[in-house]
């Protein structure tokens, strides 16, 4: 029933099949396809020949090239860390206000700074260091753990409520809706009295209602007129920064579920010296607290006017 | 008439069977919802009650009125046409969910939702891709296999009321999958998401589909079994194994949702990558070859260009595909010697899939006039061209100094792309525009124009959807490599991502084109079904006389 017709067109036969009047022409193969085909398959067998490629019972074939990615790892690795250990050579003796003081050092650790912060900080705190909703914003001149070149060293190196064993963060904020230490109208009113902590409008009636409480259960930590305490961070009630919101729902939801936030220890991961630049970087990039000696300086001048 | 003949005989064994087998199912879901203690498997217990009931009562009502035998004399295009329609909706569902994600990443505050959990990038995005690749595509497998095995074979389809099950089986999966990853039941594991329960119930449909299409080959009247039906048989059988293998897992509890995988560490992601690579191989590529294996000839009418090449071709393909997977690892923890071996097979691939589109595009040769007339023969062949780019782009990706810069940017996300808009979708989209007036016996589409403007509104959405994952995805590339002369990255992710916010906004845009594209195709098809039938056609096609080619014949 297969007849092979010889199709007008091509001139080509067909193969005599037929399908729902589909039929096929009985081309030979493309010459280029074939020796393309074959020259791909040459390829494949040289680059086995070359590189690791078959495995067998026990190992596999390595290649006469000798080529070994995980060699290669190693190697860059390790030129990398020599590279990096010229320039961090300049960091490992000169403290951080000498960094900060020699135009040459502090543009080194701010380019390293930098680069770091990027790649590790900026996930949490915002490119460029702005913060969000629970992480701390690290442009501004409120700080939490304190803002000088060693506080915020020390910071990096043992982190908030991190595992490591000097972290920073034993003060904890209780969760008081949570662990029903206060009712939910107890709440309510604590937070008007914070809301008149920040010198805003707030209802007058709850207020002093919450006074009282607030004596109670707060004064400790954030202090009876709300200053906080930088030296266990606790933050100041009474500015306009505010980690978790400043609104009343975002006030009344940190009395109620008491957030503590969570910074890593970085020293097991960077070198001292990294960790010298980014707290260069972080300080001078922020506009960081002004250095004892600097801000002696200050009040020396703020003195000398009261005295004028 | 033969056919009352048979509607008297009573019901068939196969729709009483079919019959049996939803009534379990019923049962078993409803005594299953019942136990459970978990809320993830008690929700889609409700949506397996809903489906196997309704199905159920549904089959109640066809079985007293005699309506589930089947005419041997006929082909059973019913289930076709079902799931010409199931195709293009899901075609709109899908590529609707892709518009909504490039969005979110083009103005990710515009569109983001903590209060909304399902609405979330990474619930929507496994959405788009099992609606588009699972539910587009599978569907328009499904629906032109079952056309094109039964006129290729001149039989009816086998297994009576089964291609229903099949059909209707797939939609379930399909639901589950949907309704699973926006309530966020997954395994995580990359277009294999759906839990253990779900896996099984698509083995249940896979296995009824391999069946059918076994046993319609099995009493073909044509002396031959022609190409398309051995790529498809591939694409069933391959598919098969892939999904058992990679979805082998323990689940927590018989009626818990939550499973773990079998696999743990580097065998794991092999293993997860092996199924990745060839659901492109074997689905996406295998299935929809034998599409154009059947259309584009029966469209232009002309003889297919090589016997020769298409079986050279099939075998090399079948062959070297299944090699090709751990491309996707390279510089992992995947030993060297595995990645040397994916990316050789790779570059061996390159020829087996181009003798697809040689023999795509030759089989034009004398009818290249067609590509001016006929929009629908147009939208085949820039499918075939779009398949020829990305089967090379494919091979260079995987080479490792290439991939070195290209993996994990988005220029992985523009060679998907290429292939799924390109390829798939045009190709489907042009067998759909072929079968729409086929299966509901119409001389015509509704509008010659309407496909113009469908062609040219996607095809430059696709352009500049790969156009701009080309660019933005060799940025970020060269962007995640640079290192300041400290030895420090010199951009931090952040930075990668915000640089490449036009491109992004250009991909959403060439998305929605896209999109646009499909609507336009929706409403010139539900034209095309109300149009006047011819007075003497009738909607069931008789096998003795092969279908006249009505459309393409305009």
């Amino acid at each position: 029933m297969s007849e092979r017709e010889r199709d007008d067109h091509s001139g080509t036969e067909t193969t005599g099949h037929e399908w729902d009047g589909i039929k096929e022409l009985d081309t030979p193969l493309p010459r280029w396809w074939l020796w393309v085909f074959y020259g791909s398959i040459l390829w494949a067998i040289v680059y086995w020949v070359l590189m690791p490629a078959w495995p067998g019972v026990s190992g596999y074939t390595k290649g006469v090239l000798g080529m070994s990615d995980r060699a290669d790892v190693v190697r860059e690795l390790d030129g990398l860390k020599a590279h990096r250990q010229a320039g961090e050579a300049k960091l490992r003796t000169a403290s951080l206000q000498q960094i900060e003081a020699d135009p040459d050092l502090q543009a080194y650790a701010m380019q390293v700074g930098q680069s770091v912060f990027g790649d590790n900080c900026a996930t949490c705190h915002g490119a460029g260091g702005g913060g969000g909703k629970g992480y701390p914003n690290l442009r501004d001149d409120v700080w939490l753990w304190g803002g000088s070149l060693d506080e915020i060293r020390h910071t990096l190196e043992v982190g908030v409520r991190s595992g490591h064993a000097q972290a920073k963060g034993e003060t904890v904020m209780p969760a008081f809706g949570r662990d029903q230490m206060l009712t939910d109208a107890q709440i309510a009113d604590m937070t008007e009295y914070v809301v008149a902590l920040s010198r805003r409008k707030a209802n007058q009636a709850a207020v002093t209602r919450a006074a009282q409480t607030y004596a109670d259960q707060c004064a400790a930590c954030h202090g009876p007129a709300g200053a906080g305490d930088p030296a266990r961070g606790v933050p100041n009630l009474t500015d306009a920064e505010w980690l978790y919101g400043s609104d009343r729902a975002s006030i009344s939801e940190q009395i109620w579920n008491g957030r503590n936030g969570v910074m890593p220890s970085w020293q097991a991961r960077f070198s001292p010296e990294t960790i010298k630049a980014l707290a260069v970087y972080v300080h001078a990039n922020a506009g960081g607290d002004a250095e004892p000696a600097q801000a002696a300086a200050k009040e020396g001048v703020v003195a000398v006017a009261t005295a004028k | 008439m033969t056919q009352a003949a048979s509607k008297r005989d009573g019901a068939p064994f196969d729709a009483i069977a079919l019959y049996t087998f939803t009534g379990v199912a019923a049962l078993l879901s409803i005594l299953a919802t019942a136990f459970t203690q978990d809320p993830s498997f008690r929700f889609h217990g409700y949506v397996l009650i809903a489906g196997f009931v309704t199905a159920f009562f549904a089959m109640s009502l066809a079985l007293g009125a005699g309506k589930l035998s089947s005419d041997q004399s006929r082909y059973a295009d019913g289930v076709i046409r079902a799931g010409v329609i199931a195709t293009m909706f899901w075609a709109v569902v899908g590529l609707l969910v892709g518009v909504v994600i490039a969005a979110q990443l083009s103005w990710p505050t515009l569109f983001y939702f903590p209060e909304l959990p399902f609405l979330n990038f990474g619930r929507l995005r496994p959405l788009h891709t099992s609606a588009v690749i699972f539910a587009f595509g599978g569907n328009a497998l499904i629906a032109t296999s079952f056309y094109v095995v039964q006129r290729t074979c001149k039989a009816r389809l086998a297994g009576g009321a089964w291609p229903w099950f099949v059909f209707w089986g797939y939609q379930l999966f399909i639901v589950l999958a949907a309704t699973g990853y926006v309530a966020g039941i997954t395994q995580s594991r990359e277009y294999a998401e759906p839990e253990w329960y779900v896996d099984l119930w698509l083995t249940i449909v896979w296995v009824a589909y391999l069946l059918v299409f076994l046993g319609t080959i099995w009493k073909r009247k044509e002396p031959h079994i022609y190409v398309a039906n051995w790529f498809y048989l591939a694409f069933i059988v391959t598919i098969a194994i892939l999904h058992l293998v990679n979805n082998a897992a323990v689940p927590v509890g018989l009626l818990e949702a939550k499973s773990y995988s079998a696999f743990s560490g580097v065998q794991d992601a092999l293993t997860q990558w092996w199924y990745g690579h060839n659901a492109v191989g074997f689905f996406l590529t295998a299935g929809f070859l034998a599409m154009m294996y059947y259309f584009v000839p029966k469209r232009v009418e002309r003889p297919v260009y090589s016997y020769r090449l298409s079986i050279v071709h099939f075998w090399s393909l079948i062959f070297i595909y299944i090699w090709a997977g751990p491309h996707h690892l390279h510089y992992t923890a995947l030993p060297q010697w595995a990645q040397t071996l994916g990316m050789t097979f790779s570059i061996m691939l390159w020829m087996p899939s181009w003798g697809g589109m040689i023999n795509g595009l030759m089989t034009l040769s004398g009818a290249w006039d067609k590509l001016r007339t006929d929009p629908v023969v147009r939208m085949m062949v820039v499918a075939i061209a779009f398949y020829g780019m990305s089967t090379f782009e494919g091979p260079l990706m995987s080479v490792r100094a290439v991939n070195a810069l290209s993996h994990y940017t988005d220029w992985t996300i523009g060679h998907v792309h290429s292939g799924a808009l390109g390829w798939v979708g045009f190709i489907s989209f042009g067998a759909i525009y072929c079968l729409v007036p086929w299966l509901w016996k119409k001389d015509r589409l509704y509008s010659n124009a309407l496909v113009e403007w469908h062609f040219w509104i996607a095809t430059t959405g696709i352009l500049l959807y790969i156009a701009a994952m080309w660019v933005s995805g060799i940025m970020e590339g060269l962007m995640w490599r640079e290192y300041t002369p400290q030895g420090y990255l010199a951009n931090a992710f952040v930075e990668t991502v915000a640089a490449k916010h036009i491109e992004n906004v250009i991909r959403t845009i060439g998305g929605l084109m896209y999109l646009s594209g499909a609507v336009i195709m929706a409403y010139n098809l539900w034209r095309t079904v109300r149009l006047p039938s011819p007075a003497t056609s009738e909607l069931a096609t008789p096998i003795a006389t092969p279908t006249p080619a009505l459309a393409a014949a305009e």
